[in-house]
């Protein structure tokens, strides 16, 4: 089997392939495995097709292209309600099955006071509950009962857009100019969840289109081509204005 | 849209094996896979919701349907459905993802012999392609033994209607272990041996394969 050190962010790791040389951290002598990974015996196992990465000092996991979310606990998601049943409304976060969101894990919710959710609305929250066992479960407040800056959202129009978790997470990290570059250039908001689905809203339906497009065609492109897309953008807006 | 291709080198082998993956909006997974003129469209939702008199509570339930080119499924479908579903259930991680169903659905597009094998290959590319946990991956090869008791591997649909025994192997990634065996005909132990071990042989060009369609998918990013 290769051995991840070196150029390791090439080479492509296969289900039952195996993972040599682990680097254990001096303190604990484990290693911590994430998504795609197995202990199997005394070896690592590869359970998902993907590239190996490695975080200092012992943190590794599969960074493997999927389109069906598997609830995480903590993970910030965009739902659809589909129903109200009794205490609780159902939510499709595209996991496996629905997850539950109480009525009262709104801010300044209480029994007397229902916040105003309806069958159809999207909801931003995050999970609390996420096990294999059993139904996920939202909340869209925070430890102190706040609801920074979860909830209801797109009642003022807006576009909800599916795309793959990859995109999602790309999109997200720290060193992706792709949602600071438009926002120079086009001002709207946006809500990006876990679970492949992004909520955009601009001024205009064609500028929220135009987000929509630039954010789906930068899947498959590095920083540098997100840039010169973003320029592109901003010249063609300009010259139309 | 991804096209591999690989080029046969020796003679026994494989006939032209070309993937294309993630062509389907809709599933999780998909991939359409040519063995010659062999042609099969896999696609592969899953982990989803599962009917409550499917579930199961300590593993995921896989669910298979055949789509044949025309007409409605009849016995013989139904047992391919069946033969599929027990060989991708063998190499899933079953208990990743309880109480949820994997939806695979086979089309078929052409049949130019050596289908079983084709399927069976394709669902494991689609499968792949989904990013659904597997222990290993498989592969399929099949073979027949011809009136003159010549082993032909990978035979096209000519060369199997002419032969008296069709075998079809699956074999794990791992070990090489056999997963499944499907035969059809009369041939003898030491037939179904020398059989056996050329099949296996020629299933590492079906793994390189899967490893070379991987790596052209992922290589965009």
């Amino acid at each position: 089997m290769a051995d991840h050190v070196g150029d390791a962010s090439k080479i492509v790791y296969m289900p039952g392939d195996f993972v040599e040389n682990v680097k254990v951290s001096e303190k604990t002598s484990k290693a911590i495995l994430g998504p795609g990974l197995k202990q199997d015996g005394d070896t690592v196992m590869v359970t998902k097709p993907g590239l190996l990465r490695h975080k200092e000092p012992n943190i590794y996991w599969i960074d493997c292209h999927s389109r069906r979310y598997v609830p995480v606990r903590g993970e910030s998601v965009i739902g659809i309600v589909c129903a109200k049943a009794g205490d609780v409304f159902r939510v499709d976060i595209g996991g496996s099955e629905q997850a539950s969101l109480s009525y009262l894990s709104f801010e300044s919710a209480t029994k007397r006071n229902r916040p105003d959710v309806k069958v159809g609305d999207i909801v931003y929250a995050k999970l609390l509950v996420a096990n294999k066992d059993m139904e996920p479960e939202l909340v869209c407040i925070d430890s102190t009962g706040r609801s920074s800056g979860m909830g209801v959202i797109g009642r003022n129009g807006g576009f909800l857009y599916k795309c793959s978790l990859n995109l999602i997470r790309k999109i997200l990290s720290t060193n992706c100019p792709l949602l600071s570059r438009l926002g120079k250039q086009i001002p709207f908001e946006t809500t990006v969840g876990m679970n492949g689905l992004i909520y955009v809203r601009a001024r205009t339906t064609v500028q929220t289109i135009t987000i929509i497009n630039a954010i789906a065609a930068s899947e498959y492109m590095d920083n540098d081509q997100i840039i010169s897309m973003c320029k592109k953008l901003a010249d063609t807006f300009t010259m139309v204005q | 849209m991804k096209m591999s291709e690989q080029k046969s080198g020796s003679q026994n082998v494989l006939r032209l094996m070309v993937c294309e993956m993630a062509h389907l909006s809709r599933p999780d997974g998909s991939a359409t896979t040519f063995q010659g003129d062999t042609c099969v469209m896999t696609s592969v939702y899953g982990p989803t919701e599962v009917r409550m008199a499917k579930e199961q509570i300590d593993r995921t339930t896989v669910e298979v349907v055949y789509k044949p080119k025309s007409g409605l499924p009849s016995c013989a479908e139904k047992s391919l459905e069946n033969i599929i579903c027990n060989t991708c259930e063998n190499i899933l991680l079953g208990n990743a993802h309880p109480r949820s169903a994997i939806n695979i659905t086979v089309q078929e597009v052409q049949d130019s012999g050596s289908f079983t094998a084709c399927c069976i290959n394709c669902c494991c590319l689609a499968l792949l392609d989904a990013g659904i946990g597997m222990k290993c991956t498989m592969a399929a090869v099949n073979c027949c033994i011809d009136n003159e008791e010549n082993i032909i591997v990978d035979p096209t649909r000519k060369e199997e209607e002419q032969s008296q025994a069709v075998l079809t192997f699956a074999f794990d990634s791992k070990d090489k272990n056999i997963i499944t065996v499907i035969t059809k005909g009369k041939y003898s132990q030491q037939q179904f041996q020398k059989c056996l071990v050329l099949c296996r042989d020629a299933s590492d060009s079906v793994f390189k394969f899967y490893r070379e369609t991987m790596e052209k998918k992922l290589s965009k990013t």
